[in-house]
């Protein structure tokens, strides 16, 4: 068996010097009453040439964003992954490692997570980041959390316009403690600053938003950062890593703590998995992080070098006590992140913004010439957009699909209220004959 | 290990160079400061580096060569199960119908995803001894997460009202981390001399308040515990649900199934037993398992078959909901399937065996040289002990570990689990062969000699690696958490 290098001989050898007869004998101490008797159910054995066959099958029933031009979003984008990811993320002494815990062996995976905890700092503007969350979803979470924690306080006020399956996490993570989460409308696709004000007081541990929201639109971020802080919570914003190539980072307008879905940085679409959630916050909650943090120190010899470090928050020192379970994180997908945020650098990730932003407005404008469809709300957006649609986005997607073309998510599969709803991103990759093809494709429904 | 040390990518950076190449504009363009306001635009991109291709794929291949992988080297790390990832699983999940598929696409549009899924959760079931498995947790502690939530829905439902959670004294502390999480109190209990559930301490913390006991079996000192059926008949009966932690089910399959011996809920942990790659601490998988009673509590949505097409189904009103986004870490459960697929259930029952004979090959050759707490048959790995060492020679486990870097094996887990002083945990997986384990004695040999004839060169190891030891006291006092510009 390829997998299993022991031989035969090498298992009678074996046997031999640990004085057992067999290889069952090393399971007697499995209670004849719970011993499994049978055999495993399972399919047998593949050759690796069948394996490959039967995956290559099953992949060829799915529809993917090559053969497809993808205008989904809703948290995940078809952005470009350019080729240095891949060539990074195949070298075998990354992926094939553990979390560094043996720094003296382990200062590629150290130093990269630096790396990364200072590219997050970078574009978020913040002071410190931890190592990475499974997702946006656990991230907000995590944060609503570490909001109770620092604040003492046990209420959480998020907007409607957070991604609805991010709230769906959140209440999962809070409803068997004594948290009490409260939800702010949205009016016109934007968290309605007076309806949410209404909600904070000084209860509220953390007033928690997303930038640019589920609908794609630009939040009043300055607005309720002062509604946040005059009670005394934390603000937390959860944001879209690309579109901080052209918007302002949330450093810059008061957050505390910074999350949001690292997908977009180099990982592919993948179904919904394995992706990252990034989570940054201010110097001073360092201590109240979840997850694993990498710090700078020296070696006996006086190198520079990188460590595990502030270890006493987690689980594996302080137990019930520890900031949060977590253990292991998405570290594969944080160098890709960093890979990707390194190889954009400076002007490409402005770039790629620019090019999004630009399109995403392009489509919007072509898409609302056609008959019957219209933006859905009046505020500025980055690159995704919800336009009302004359006919049910269930047709719409199954009909555009047989030309080649994902044309977007059905808002009401989320907001009942908003029937008719098309929620349309565009990236960098679609082109201008992709676009085109879309608007043509939905004026022609009928 | 090459040993000259790598800036960091920052100080490379140089203005106006670049890594990237993207198409030009082929829409009409339109005034930025028209389509956002004012207030919200960056005049330019955050300060990230400015480097060429060639500086990135240098510096991080530079940086991969001061880093120890499966694929480089022995990796014998107790209760992380550090096994071989077959390369197919990598060329797989990169086929663009598996990669670049959107998890909103229309389920017409991904079938053969829904599939797998469907495919892999009969298959865990099946491994595991339960009726349903949900995929969506994204590591081992996000599946306890997940399992413990699923524990406290169920006693809700019933009107029962629970307030603590049992672990023993050898567990993980996510155990005792993720029960917190879900606002139980925690009650530990003793393990016996035989390394089990000591049953007089569990008998004397089992009351009607008791919502789980979380037990991994076998257990962090590789210990299958011989009173499982016992345990889980004495908290059935005081109206407590039992949690198996599945970190070390990579010795039981084929020969034990944790639903056929009493457990309620299990996780499994996809990047150990099921040979997908860690990523230097992740991605992982943790998939969760479920007897009959507690399926409505599964998370959302589940997959279903319907005779023809494979579809999500979100209607179970009794859900705990979701704990992760989407349905879990895909690529981590294709990469699984396609061990599952690769090995067949004569496969795996080997890779338990294995793992079961290789553990004990290397506890029976090393007990002279080093302590051992537990002297029974072990599992699929064991905990030794450097008692001997730190007494007559004043070399503690520590310094074993730093020396046999030297040797470039990477170290067993070290001061784990707690009950055993000094601790050693050995696991050296089914995919190492018999010539790697015997070096692998042979340098434990040496290291156990050297210690008694030259303590001193023990303890300022490792002398051979990139960089020495490291000044943990000073990163966590100084904490220096990113790189700055220097002003």
């Amino acid at each position: 068996m390829k997998y299993l290098p022991n031989t035969d001989e090498d298992r009678q050898e074996m046997l031999a010097a640990i004085g057992a007869r067999s290889v069952e004998d090393l399971f007697n101490d499995v209670p004849k009453e719970v011993k499994f008797k049978g055999q495993l159910k399972l399919p047998a054995a593949m050759s690796e040439p069948e394996l490959l066959a039967h995956l290559s099958k099953l992949a060829a029933k799915n529809g993917d964003a090559n053969d497809y031009a993808c205008f989904l979003g809703g948290g995940v984008y078809d952005h470009f992954i350019p080729s240095t990811v891949a060539a990074v993320l195949s070298r075998n002494e990354f992926y094939t490692a553990y979390t560094p815990y043996q720094p003296e062996v382990s200062q590629g995976v150290l130093q990269s997570i630096f790396e990364y905890q200072t590219v997050i700092c970078q574009i978020t503007g913040m002071d410190v980041s931890q190592a990475s969350m499974y997702d946006a979803g656990t991230a907000v979470a995590e944060a609503a959390l570490m909001a109770c924690a620092v604040t003492g306080r046990k209420e959480i006020v998020i907007s409607e316009a957070v991604h609805p399956e991010y709230r769906a996490v959140l209440q999962t993570y809070i409803q068997a403690q004594d948290v009490k989460v409260h939800v702010a409308p949205a009016k016109d696709g934007q968290t309605d600053p007076e309806k949410l004000a209404a909600l904070v007081n000084d209860q509220t541990a953390g007033v928690i938003i997303q930038n640019p929201n589920f609908f794609g639109c630009l939040e009043p971020v300055e607005e309720i950062e002062k509604i946040a802080h005059a009670k005394g919570a934390l603000y937390v914003v959860d944001v879209d890593p690309i579109s901080l190539g052209v918007l302002k980072a949330p450093g810059d307008y008061g957050a505390d703590i910074v999350c949001g879905e690292g997908q977009p940085l180099g990982n592919p679409m993948s179904f919904g998995g394995p992706y990252l959630g990034f989570f940054a916050a201010k110097e001073k909650f360092v201590r109240r992080m979840a997850g694993r943090i990498i710090g700078q120190t020296l070696d006996v010899r006086g190198q520079r070098a990188w460590v595990l470090t502030l270890q006493t928050r987690e689980q594996h020192i302080r137990r019930e006590k520890a900031t949060s379970n977590i253990c292991s994180n998405e570290a594969l997908n944080a160098l890709a992140a960093l890979v990707y945020l390194v190889t954009m650098g400076k002007q490409g990730l402005h770039e790629v913004a620019q090019l999004s932003l630009q399109k995403a407005h392009y489509a919007a404008k072509r898409i609302t010439a056609q008959n019957g469809y219209e933006l859905a709300f009046k505020a500025p957006f980055f690159k995704e957009f919800a336009v009302k649609t004359p006919v049910a986005p269930e047709k719409i997607s199954a009909e555009l699909a047989k030309k080649g073309i994902l044309p977007g998510l059905d808002l009401a599969k989320f907001y009942p209220a908003y029937k008719n709803h098309l929620l349309v991103a565009v990236t960098e990759r679609r082109t201008k004959d992709e676009i085109d093809a879309l608007a043509a494709g939905l004026g022609g429904l009928k | 290990m090459p040993d000259t040390n790598e800036p960091l990518i920052f100080e490379m950076s140089r203005k106006g160079r670049t890594a990237y190449s993207l198409p030009a504009l082929d829409v009409p363009a339109e005034d930025e400061k028209k389509l956002l306001p004012a207030g919200m635009v960056r005049a330019e991109g955050p300060d990230l580096p400015e480097v060429s291709e060639i500086d990135v794929i240098r510096h991080f291949v530079r940086m991969s060569r001061r880093q120890h992988g499966v694929d480089v080297d022995f990796y014998p790390l107790g209760s992380c199960t550090m096994k071989y990832n077959p390369k197919i699983n990598e060329r797989v999940v990169a086929l663009p119908g598996l990669a670049d598929i959107h998890p909103y696409a229309n389920e017409a549009l991904v079938q053969g995803a829904l599939q797998l899924m469907y495919e892999m959760e009969k298959y865990l079931a099946e491994i595991s001894g339960f009726d349903r498995v949900t995929l969506q947790p994204a590591a081992g502690a996000h599946g306890e997460f997940t399992g413990i939530q699923i524990i406290h829905a169920y006693h809700n439902a019933k009107g029962h009202k629970k307030s603590k959670v049992i672990v023993p004294d050898s567990a993980h502390g996510t155990n005792p981390a993720t029960s917190a999480m879900v606002g139980y109190e925690i009650v530990q209990v003793k393990s016996n001399e035989r390394g089990g559930v000591d049953l007089e301490s569990l008998k004397s913390v089992l009351d009607d308040q008791v919502a789980a006991l979380m037990l991994t079996n076998p257990n962090t000192l590789g210990l299958f515990d011989e009173n499982i059926h016992v345990i889980a008949d004495m908290v059935h009966k005081a109206g407590g649900l039992l949690y198996y932690d599945g970190a070390n089910a990579n010795a039981i399959m084929g020969y034990a199934r944790p639903g056929d011996a009493g457990f309620d809920v299990c996780h499994l942990n996809l990047h150990k037993t099921f040979a997908t790659p860690h990523g230097g601490g992740g991605p992982g998988s943790g998939p969760v398992g479920v007897k009959k009673e507690l399926i409505p509590f599964l998370p959302t949505p589940t997959v279903e078959y319907d005779g023809q097409k494979y579809f999500l189904d979100y209607n179970h009103p009794q859900s705990i909901g979701k704990t992760k986004t989407f349905y879990g870490n895909f690529g981590v459960v294709v990469k699984a399937y396609t061990y599952i697929r690769a090995m067949g259930p004569d496969g795996l029952k080997r890779v338990s065996e294995d793992a079961v004979l290789n553990a004990n090959y290397i506890m029976q050759a090393l007990k002279k040289d080093y302590w051992l707490q537990y002297d029974r048959t072990c599992k699929h790995e064991f905990v030794l002990s450097g008692k001997w060492q730190k007494e007559k020679h004043g070399v503690k486990t520590l310094d074993i570990a730093k020396r046999l870097l030297d040797y470039g094996v990477h170290p067993p887990t070290v001061y784990f689990p707690m009950i055993v002083e000094e601790a050693l945990m050995v696991e050296p997986t089914e995919t190492e062969s018999k010539e790697t384990l015997d070096r692998f004695i042979k340098t434990m040999k040496e290291i156990a000699a050297e210690s008694e004839k030259d303590p001193e060169m023990v303890k300022t190891a490792p002398h051979t690696t990139p960089v020495g030891r490291l000044d943990e006291t000073l990163a966590a006092r100084k904490p220096i958490l990113r790189w700055k510009k220097e002003a």
